[in-house]
């Protein structure tokens, strides 16, 4: 601990730190000995395909679902012991909004405000700061059902500011979501992360986790199999570039052997092929040169999509 | 000692007593839910109501209008009081039973199974025991307010013998508590809106015959300790003995059972919220 000038103790022991961390359904376990450890002011990812086991991870981080093994401490508490007081420095947002219907859009914030012990007058003060924030001060009176997916996701948001979180928690903050939307969503959430709150959230969109993490770990399985930051990983797990083909023929297989030796390594896939390459550019004209003519060929940056296939060998979104 | 030591020596105490009895934690918070159903019913405030006028055509129909026929009754001891003067009480009691039971199951169920409302809660401060004690309270709160409407409407109708009768408030709070707990944690086992006929299958005949509408004495013998084993029967005997004033011992055994009945329905709700939500 480093005691500040102002007095203030700034705190560089991590705000939630798990080790081995297990949570287990009957024989089945969802997850499996992961060790995390989030600091504070980063935004930290998990990122991996469903049933990965992100949604039980976070509901154990959330002091709502006791953990089967390992050790978990947030904000240096024990949420065996101290779930209430970890509860009320956290701001949660689940996978499904779980917004209260029978009451308006400022009601929901006022109410969940209160959930948390603070004075009327403090809610009612915070309610139109968040309104603002959550661009939702002229739905104010409406009830929630009518609202759009990407409003209802902007209020669950701000609901879960209502007690100044130090830690937000966002369980797939974006699913569902017209493009759109997701991008309001994201500006929300840099503006947030700007303003000095940790954020934790989950997704399996890989353009998500770059956009928004500055450290992630991929999950699989209720494991762990990569952590860093996106480009990290990236340079860690991919190549510079990628070469993707795509024949006129289903078996895409066929065609690996004839352009092996240009890439450093080849995924097949039902529809195309993908050539991990330093040059994209250069590896195309090989490709043209051998006259295998594929009915077309792109050149991308590699993504986490690629980190991930190459961990496990599958897409994350199927 | 210093004092941080010793907060924290007594924290440790707290908290091994707290892990001892068998109810979930909580945060005290409980009375924010109760804010957030008096929010709702602002919005629904029809249910509220039909549950004000229920027992008040009741009272008319059955008390007024039926005990014209049927003269004075035995209500306990040998006696006789007008059959409005003995039906008036069990009509509060029945509508006690029955509001806090509807709050306490249909609602709660529904809350519970399809509006998520505890999963938003209970990453609050807020524990189990607190959404427990929260729904209950607020059953008990509505029950309130019907029973205070019926017992003026009872005095006006001049069916109020005493003023013990100011005491069938609480009397009907108890009364409400008591089924309100035990509505709750039965809610918890309940998978379908199928289930709630077993609801109904339990109220109706209770409502019926725990001696509400006639003395206990009608009965059968074989049948009487059945009915004096229901909990609506020591609801009806508590608020027709404080109303007709005949107040004894007797009352006491009732409070005991409506109250025991009580504490265990909350503790086993929170439980059982607890089993459900925290997995
Ligand atoms: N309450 C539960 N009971 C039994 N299995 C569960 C429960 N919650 C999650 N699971 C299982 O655990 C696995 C991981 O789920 P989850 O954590 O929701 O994954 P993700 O959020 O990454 O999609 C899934 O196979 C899921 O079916
Ligand atoms: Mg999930």
């Amino acid at each position: 601990m480093v005691l500040r000038q102002d007095g203030t103790q700034a705190d560089d022991r991590p705000l939630i730190s798990a080790h081995a961390l297990t949570k287990r359904f009957g024989d089945f376990t969802a997850v499996d000995g992961i060790d995390v450890e989030v600091r504070r002011g980063e935004a930290f990812g998990f990122l991996g395909p469903n049933g990965a086991g992100k949604s039980s991870t976070m509901r154990m981080i959330g002091c709502v679902s006791p953990p089967t093994g390992g050790t978990l401490r947030i904000l240096g508490l024990d949420p065996a012991t101290d779930g209430p007081r970890i509860r009320g420095r956290l701001g949660v947002v689940p996978q499904k909004d779980t917004l209260d219907e029978e009451l308006t859009v400022r009601e929901n914030i006022l109410v969940y405000g209160r959930y948390f012990g603070l004075s009327r007058a403090v809610v009612r003060e915070r309610a139109d700061e968040l309104l603002e924030f959550a661009q939702l001060t002229e739905r104010a009176s409406s009830i929630v059902e009518p609202l759009s997916g990407g409003m209802k996701r902007r209020l669950t948001i701000a609901r879960a500011l209502v007690n100044n979180p130090e830690v937000l928690l966002l369980d797939e903050p974006t699913t569902g979501l017209d493009p759109q939307a997701r991008h309001v969503l994201w500006d929300r959430l840099f503006r947030l992360k700007r303003s000095g709150v940790t954020l934790v959230l989950t997704t399996h969109y890989m353009d998500e986790a770059e956009q928004l993490c500055d450290r992630l770990v991929v999950m699989d399985g209720g494991k762990i199999v990569a952590e860093g930051s996106p480009r990290q990983l990236i340079a860690e797990y991919s190549t510079r570039e990628v070469l993707e083909l795509r024949f006129g023929e289903d078996d895409h297989g066929a065609y690996e052997p004839k352009v092996a030796d240009l890439a450093s390594r080849v995924e097949v896939l039902p529809d195309r092929l993908l050539l991990y390459v330093s040059d994209g550019d250069a590896a195309s004209k090989t490709v043209h040169d051998r006259g295998l003519a594929p009915l077309s060929m792109l050149v991308r940056r590699s993504t986490l999509e690629d980190v991930f296939l190459h961990l496990t060998g599958r897409t994350l979104i199927d | 000692m210093s004092a941080v030591q010793h907060t924290d020596a007594h924290r440790t105490v707290l908290r091994r007593l707290a892990r001892a009895i068998p109810i979930p934690a909580g945060a005290g918070l409980a009375r924010t839910l109760v804010e957030r159903n008096i929010r709702s019913y602002r919005h629904g405030w029809l249910t509220l109501v039909s549950g004000f006028f229920e027992p008040i055509f009741y009272l008319f129909s059955l008390g007024v209008g039926m005990g014209a026929l049927v003269g004075d009754v035995d209500a306990g001891g040998g006696r006789m009081v007008e059959y409005a003067s003995f039906v008036a009480p069990a009509l509060m009691a029945s509508a006690a039973m029955n509001g806090a039971v509807f709050d306490s199951t249909f609602n709660v169920f529904f809350k519970l199974k399809y509006a998520k409302l505890y999963d938003s809660v209970l990453a609050t401060p807020l524990g189990p025991r607190d959404v427990a004690v929260g729904e209950i309270s607020w059953a008990l709160l509505r029950g309130l307010l019907y029973s205070s409407a019926f017992l003026l409407v009872a005095a006006v109708a001049g069916v109020v013998e005493s003023w013990w009768a100011l005491l069938t408030i609480p009397a009907a709070t108890l009364i409400g508590f008591a089924f309100a707990a035990v509505g709750m944690a039965a809610t918890t086992f309940m998978r379908s809106w199928q289930d709630f006929e077993y609801v109904s299958l339990s109220i109706l005949p209770m409502f019926l015959f725990s001696a509400t509408f006639f003395p206990l004495e009608r009965y059968p013998e074989a049948l009487q300790w059945v009915v004096q084993a229901t909990p609506l029967y020591h609801g009806v005997g508590l608020v027709r003995d404080l109303m007709l004033g005949d107040v004894g011992v007797g009352l006491f055994a009732h409070v005991l059972y409506l109250a025991v009945m009580g504490l265990v329905g909350v503790a086993f709700a929170a439980r059982r919220v607890e089993r459900l939500l925290l997995t």
